[in-house]
């Protein structure tokens, strides 16, 4: 019986013939913690009788869910990060370089094959170069940073097939909020989603990362796709080493097969306070909003700011809205600086805040207030996730947002995109 | 290992968000702190109610969300002896296990809130001390018990410098 990529990528890691089920020991290529799990990674590790890193090349430490420190309880977390790092010879990624998961791909830290793990729940975006990585806890990553290895019950593995080609002003976030909604919140709770089909590898890299960040917004362990040129591309502008892409057998074993076209497919919305509670975009058209977001790991790329950009070009926000960008890094800002996308952003309305995670987890940064509507490029909206539970929070696509921003309600962002694109000049599959 | 306690009932996709707000785990690593906001957002009053060796019981996709540990910590250190849910989120389970506290899968729809419970781990067994009602766990795999038995992976990785669960993955 042939294997998954999972079942593949967690054997050569092993050294065992990991099948779902069963229980390994496996070696990691990269371990990433942020803020909010490392300080409690590193009491963790003094209490475990840690005393050195195993491999300090192959750990990151990245300050970005309160990156500037907004108090002084979280001044004194970043602290314990940096003496850390120091002490042990790890890098870290101090404030203003981004959020984790933009950093981590773009410094290249992950390559096709590759086992990662990070101490934060999206760390599964980076299955979009066909590594396996995987979201665990702080007490998980102590035992990464003495030993080298974590332990691992293999995934069953999901395969969801992509037919078919997005139309104009659709995009990735709107094809997944698309499967979230249709697998719902905890319908591959355990597995490993393989994403695959003409949908998929017609999207850019970064629009593939923001369909990976989301798996765990179905449940899954890891989500995953298989190398293509394209991804080979991008990594080798980044990564030097060895790697090696992994592609699943043609008799491997699924739990689950589902196939869905992509060409139907309309912007879509997840309603509060659940990721799974997606719309066309159509059904909540009209609903009021008071704060918009674009940024994030799911979509606060250079592309997505592009996008935002294109249908903000010489207008106004909406004087009832405040809209929030966070580019995901120092390189997305600088990249975004130097194209102008910048200028026209901040010209429409738009307040920047620094690269990092933003408003997304209600750190700092644009907490909402009692009774507000937010539209958000995040992947949550759970209550109280933007640190106000009588917030309600939508989420959409960086085109959404944007016209929704220049209205100040939510509204189709396809008239703003043909009407600025030509229809069918520009592909919806960019974002 | 036999445990008796009340039970504190809540709903299906209780998220680590409603758990421990985001707002409150950034500032603190000091757990007993954190507990006093666990579930406050559900039920202001829960940590006041909760009393040592309580259990959490829930329905569907406990614990979905954020890699958070403090979520099963601050649930711990509130005083909650375990939890039990229908199915739990893959990452407050895994966390659960590496910090010590036993989850167990079981149908809790047969749970009302007050009722009391002694709770079997071994035996995967929960007894409904109210009605009388018995139910059954699925038994956890043998790793997650050899971590639970040694009282968490620190204690593991304390006890034996690294990974040693060889024995259990046969
Ligand atoms: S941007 Fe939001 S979802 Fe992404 S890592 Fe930061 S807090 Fe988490």
């Amino acid at each position: 019986m042939g294997k998954t990529i999972a079942e593949k990528i967690l054997s050569t890691h092993s050294g065992q013939d990991a099948r779902a089920g069963d229980t390994v020991v496996a070696e990691l290529d990269h371990v990433m913690g942020q803020d909010g799990t490392s300080p409690l990674t590193i009491d963790v590790f003094r209490k475990m009788g840690g005393r050195t890193v195993a491999y300090p090349e192959r750990v990151s430490l990245v300050i970005d869910h309160s990156a500037p420190s907004p108090n002084e309880g979280v001044s004194s977390l970043h602290k314990l990060m940096r003496d850390f790092a120091r002490e042990q010879g790890v890098r870290l990624y101090d404030i203003g370089s981004g959020v984790c998961h933009q950093l981590i791909p773009e410094q290249g830290h992950v390559f096709p094959g590759a086992l990662v793990v990070g101490a934060d729940s999206h760390s599964c975006t980076y299955g979009a170069l066909n590594a396996f990585s995987t979201g665990v806890g702080s007490t998980d990553m102590a035992a990464a940073l003495i030993s080298g290895k974590m332990w691992f019950r293999v995934p069953e593995t999901i395969r969801l097939l992509i037919n078919g080609t997005l139309q104009p002003g659709v995009f990735s976030k709107d094809l997944i909020l698309h499967l979230v909604g249709d697998m719902t919140a905890d319908g591959a709770t355990y597995c490993a989603v393989e994403f695959a089909g003409e949908a998929i590898q017609a999207l850019s890299i970064e629009a593939r990362f923001t369909i990976t960040n989301m798996a765990i917004e179905m449940g899954a362990k890891a989500g995953l796709m298989e190398a293509d040129e394209k991804t080979l591309r991008w990594v080798n502008e980044r990564y030097h080493g060895p790697c090696q892409p992994v592609s699943p057998d043609p008799d491997a074993e699924y739990r689950e097969v589902r196939e869905y076209d992509a060409s139907r497919l309309e912007p879509q919305v997840a309603v509060p306070h659940r990721v799974d509670r997606v719309v066309p975009v159509g059904e909540v058209e009209g609903t009021p909003i008071q704060q918009a977001v674009i940024g994030t790991c799911t979509n606060g790329r250079l592309e997505d700011l592009r996008v935002a950009a294109r249908i903000l070009k010489g207008k106004k926000v909406n004087p009832d809205v405040r809209l929030i960008v966070a580019p995901a890094s120092r390189r997305v800002l600088l990249d975004a600086i130097a194209d102008g996308t910048l200028t026209t952003i901040i010209e429409a309305g738009g307040a920047v805040v620094t690269p990092g995670c933003g408003p997304c987890v209600g750190t700092h940064n644009g907490v909402p207030s009692n009774g507000e509507n937010v539209i958000s490029t995040a992947n949550r909206n759970f209550k109280g996730r933007m640190a106000n539970s009588n917030a309600f929070i939508f989420l959409a696509s960086p085109a959404t947002v944007a016209a929704s921003a220049l209205e100040g309600k939510i509204v189709d962002p396809r008239k703003y995109w043909q009407y600025e694109s030509g229809a069918g000049v520009v592909r919806g599959g960019s974002g | 290992m036999k445990y008796q306690g009340k039970a504190h009932v809540f709903g299906d996709d209780i998220n680590t968000d409603y758990i421990i707000s985001g707002k409150y785990k950034f500032k603190t690593l000091d757990m007993k702190e954190l507990a006093k906001h666990v579930m406050e957002d559900l039920d202001p009053e829960f940590y006041e109610k909760v009393q040592d060796g309580d259990f959490l019981v829930a329905g569907r996709n406990f614990g979905c969300g954020s890699s958070r540990e403090q979520a099963p910590l601050a649930l711990k250190h509130a005083g909650i002896r375990a939890v039990l849910a229908r199915s739990f989120a893959r990452l407050f389970y895994r966390n659960a296990i590496n910090t010590g506290l036993p989850v167990v899968e079981c149908d809790t729809d047969e749970i009302s809130p007050g009722d009391r419970l002694e709770v079997d781990l071994e035996a995967g067994k929960i007894r409904n001390l109210t009605t009388g009602k018995v139910l059954t766990s699925k038994p956890l795999p043998p790793v997650m018990l050899k971590i639970l038995g040694d009282g968490g992976l620190a204690a593991h990785f304390l006890k034996y410098g690294d990974f040693h669960l060889t024995g259990e993955m046969e």
